[in-house]
């Protein structure tokens, strides 16, 4: 086992021994860097203590409608996309990938279960949380999937498009409802998880609206 | 049958194979670079640097450590260092040995900082920043406890920093810019900025997350500006609100890179089509025009299509696009209330405009009228993800900006990220003071899956008569570019350490670094401040970096970009001699001549000194009046500038 996983389970154990007795931790002298380093992975660890069950829902679920967007943006090189819409689905595929295994990590460093997901085909499965997954804001029904699916060319843009806008609105939804909780999102993490999705997925639906109002009349 | 037709028509009408002009990046990413494969650790990490010296780094202490640094102010030889957990100040007197003299525990991120006068003012937006400075953070979702917006320090004693007021803003501040109108002594300016959603009206009387059409005082769509009185701070308010973004609607486009340039003028020699659609030029790719070509001949009824017959089909081949795209939309179809709030506002007082980077724009603003900027130009960029911050050069002819893909958290350095993703672009300003797009520049060397990496913030560094900037990648280390051709940004130097940890992404890495007289400072997330100098290499001689220590600034706000002045030196001389030979434009003998005459002249004094000047002056006015373009301008200024004035 490497020095620094082992440094961090005593720090963590310290940690909750600590906190179990004072209700304010005051950190011993870090005389040098190795004390530091602990107080560093320390503080880690307790920051990571800091979250609510609103904070563990809003993961595991947005991992599931995370994942539907990647199915989404995978129709898209088979289906005659245009550039401009390959070039969005594609910096959708990787900035949603990023951020489910942000999420992930998430889950496991607070000991949650963590959600998997499992894309077979143009199948989505997901394990673990987020069971309810299709009731979420914004997710498209497994008829929208289907009509995604045989779109192709112009039609297709079109619909990816309007789909997404709905699907990064239910995101944007998810996050505002969460940030209305009492108690949800006091962590830093989870702050810049829930507010970097947020502004992300806002900007993308102000450029898929533009995208959108650009193609061709449907005729 | 129809196949057969079509793969003569397209072997008669393009000879070569048709590719879209999107798929080529325009910058190689390097695969031979020692910050390549750099071994992990918080503070023990493998570093690689190159034409740079580490002057300093000093660990973050016991109160703020594991606790995320951010951004930097400086106010003479003291550092300001935000931090989730509130603001650190560092004595740099002796930059090898920086000194920790306040450690203020004030939680609010990002904890943005700035300086002006005896005033400093940090940025709160997390929901744990309480009024009080606690460090409990606030659970109620409604709280009079909670600040989101600016607070005001009074820093008259830099070492007994005073919380004299704050001022709560809708949205809170993720970032801010301060604004000194130089035809207003009496009053300062706080451009506020930030994406996150609004609060209750129930904790903030008035902010609306309507949208404007249903209430016309909704906090989306606008930025705060707060006006400051320097005589009182605890007055500080907001003064306007304005509406930037109404009526924006530049489509997501991005301009051609030299590359793609290059390959257009390509793909029309050898004969490929190349159509203009929606004002812009587009190579079209194969799979694109043969169906369009099969159509063609099936309804004109060829079977064997001629050169004739192809040259009919170049012709009909714009109406027949027109008909299939329709004609672009007309204004009023598009929704257009443009982005929701701008990440981070570069002011430029001195030039009276303002960068803003805001969510899928890229802003010129005015702001002559300090409380009433007004947007003369926007850019939109399919490539870019989120504009997040902006830099002019010096006389303000070219601006940067930085796309933030991913919010900084995420590691999108790798080999499978795109070198147009999360980079910068860069632009000229024309006379019209309209931005025309140039070029993209990332971090030129793949960073791994535990380092977050992204353009992040930089600032000039005043080399004379070139653009140079260092910037911030976060864990991609430090990067030192020049931009004096913004068709063509080369890196010159750089620093760069493993990733925190070697199995998991850790926040880590360089949040911002800046040029601040003579020194390159950087804030680290995770390992503190570290402190760099520029070391001569062939990109930047020892006499170009001299003449950057001869400006000298008593304050610095990276986002209220100062104009570097450049005092009349024999170093500025030698600096302009250098790039002079660089550019090869005066002749070795020249350059010789000059450089034994600036020597001279230096080692001697009054009349003889001024003879001496006179002398090379002459020299130098019959070399100008022998060039032109940009080695005619730096004889000038080496010239009637320099020697001149030396010469006085």
């Amino acid at each position: 086992m490497n020095m620094q996983l082992q440094v961090r389970k005593i720090t963590l154990l310290l940690f909750v021994l600590c906190v179990s007795i004072l209700p304010q931790v005051s950190w011993a002298q870090a005389d040098d860097t190795t004390s530091l380093e602990e107080l560093y992975w320390a503080r880690q660890d307790s920051a990571r203590a800091k979250f609510s069950q609103a904070d563990v829902d809003f993961m595991s679920g947005m991992i599931g409608h995370h994942a539907q967007a990647l199915v989404m943006s995978g129709f898209a090189p088979k289906n005659g996309a245009s550039a401009s819409v390959q070039i969005l689905a594609a910096r959708i595929i990787n900035a949603q990938n990023d951020e489910i295994n942000t999420m992930q990590r998430w889950l496991r460093d607070r000991g949650q279960t963590v959600t998997e997901v499992e894309i077979q085909g143009n199948t989505l499965i997901i394990h673990g949380g987020g069971h309810h997954a299709m009731h979420m804001p914004g997710m498209l029904t497994q008829d929208e999937m289907k009509e995604l699916e045989l779109a192709r060319g112009v039609g297709f843009d079109r619909l990816f498009l309007m789909y997404m806008i709905k699907h990064h609105m239910g995101a944007v939804t998810m996050v505002r409802d969460l940030l209305a909780i009492d108690g949800a999102v006091t962590g830093d993490d989870t702050y810049k998880i829930a507010t970097d999705i947020h502004v992300d997925q806002v900007t993308e639906i102000a450029r898929m609206e533009q995208m959108l109002a650009q193609l061709p009349d449907a005729n | 049958m129809q196949l057969g037709r079509v793969l003569v028509a397209v072997l008669l009408i393009a000879a070569a194979p048709l590719v879209s002009a999107q798929d080529r990046p325009s910058q190689e990413m390097v695969m031979d670079d020692p910050r390549i494969g750099l071994g992990a650790g918080l503070f023990d990490a493998e570093e690689a640097i190159w034409n740079l010296r580490k002057v300093a780094n000093e660990r973050p202490s016991e109160s703020f450590v594991g606790v995320t640094n951010s951004d930097l102010a400086f106010k003479d030889n003291y550092v300001i260092q935000g931090n989730y957990n509130g603001i650190m100040v560092w004595d740099i007197t002796d930059p090898a040995s920086p000194s920790l003299e306040v450690e203020y525990v004030c939680p609010a991120s990002q904890s943005d900082v700035s300086v002006y006068e005896n005033l400093l003012f940090v940025s709160g937006e997390g929901f744990g920043g309480r009024l009080d400075c606690g460090t409990e953070g606030i659970e109620e979702r409604v709280s009079a406890h909670r600040l989101r917006g600016i607070r005001i320090f009074d820093i008259t004693d830099i070492k007994n920093p005073v919380y004299v007021h704050n001022v709560q803003t809708c949205r809170g501040s993720h970032t801010h810019s301060v604004l000194k109108d130089p035809k207003d002594d009496e009053n300062v300016y706080i451009y506020v900025s930030g994406s996150a959603p609004v609060r209750p009206a129930e904790e903030l009387p008035g902010c609306s997350a309507m949208s404007p059409d249903e209430d016309p005082e909704s906090a989306l769509f606008r930025i705060e500006v707060i006006k400051v009185p320097l005589a009182d701070p605890t007055q500080a308010a907001i003064v306007s609100s304005p509406r930037i973004f109404e009526d924006l609607a530049e489509p997501p486009q991005h301009g051609p890179t030299q590359a793609e340039r290059q390959e257009l003028a390509e793909a029309k020699a050898r004969g490929a089509f190349v159509v203009t659609l929606f004002g812009r030029e587009i190579l079209l790719p194969d799979r694109y025009v043969e169906p369009i070509i099969a159509e063609y001949f099936e309804a004109e009824e060829i079977e064997e299509p001629t050169a004739d017959d192809t040259t009919a089909f170049r012709e009909a081949l714009p109406g027949m696009l027109a008909e299939r795209f329709g004609p672009p939309p007309a204004d009023d179809e598009v929704e257009q209330r443009g982005p929701d709030q701008c990440h981070d506002i570069t002011l430029y007082p001195e030039i009276g405009l303002a960068g803003g980077a805001c969510e899928g724009y890229g802003l010129l603003l005015d702001i002559s009228d300090p409380a009433n900027p007004i947007r003369i130009d926007a850019v939109a960029d399919s490539n870019f993800s989120y504009w997040h911050s902006a830099t002019f050069n010096n006389d303000g002819s070219k601006i940067l900006f930085t796309d933030e893909w991913g919010g900084g958290g995420q590691p999108k350095c790798r080999e499978s990220d795109p070198m147009e993703w999360g980079a910068n672009a860069y632009f000229t300003i024309d006379r019209d003071l309209k931005m025309n797009f140039k070029s993209y520049f990332k971090l030129p060397v793949p960073q791994t899956n535990e380092e977050n990496c992204v353009a992040h913030n930089g600032s000039l560094i005043p080399i004379p008569g070139r653009d140079i900037f260092v910037q911030a990648w976060y864990q991609g280390g430090i990067s030192v570019t020049d931009w004096t051709d913004p068709s063509n940004v080369v890196e010159i130097a750089y620093h760069d350490r493993g990733p925190v940890s070697p199995e998991r992404m850790q926040m880590g890495g360089s949040w911002s670094v800046y040029w601040y007289n003579g020194l390159i400072v950087s804030s680290e997330i995770a390992r503190g401040l570290d402190i760099f100098e520029l070391v001569p290499s062939d990109h930047l001689t020892e006499n170009e970096i001299a003449a950057s220590k001869t400006v000298r600034l008593d304050y610095l706000n990276a986002q209220g970009q100062p104009t570097y002045e450049w005092p009349p030196s024999f170093a500025l001389a030698r600096a302009y001699l250098d790039q002079l030979e660089r550019g090869q434009g005066l002749s070795g003998e020249q350059i010789e001549v000059l450089r034994q005459g600036l020597d001279e002249a230096e080692g001697m004094s009054g009349d003889a000194m001024i003879m001496r000047l006179m002398d090379l002056l002459d020299e130098i006015e019959d070399a100008a009046t022998a060039s032109d373009g940009a080695d005619h301008l730096k004889l000038k200024k080496l010239g009637s500038s320099i020697l001149h004035k030396l010469g006085q």
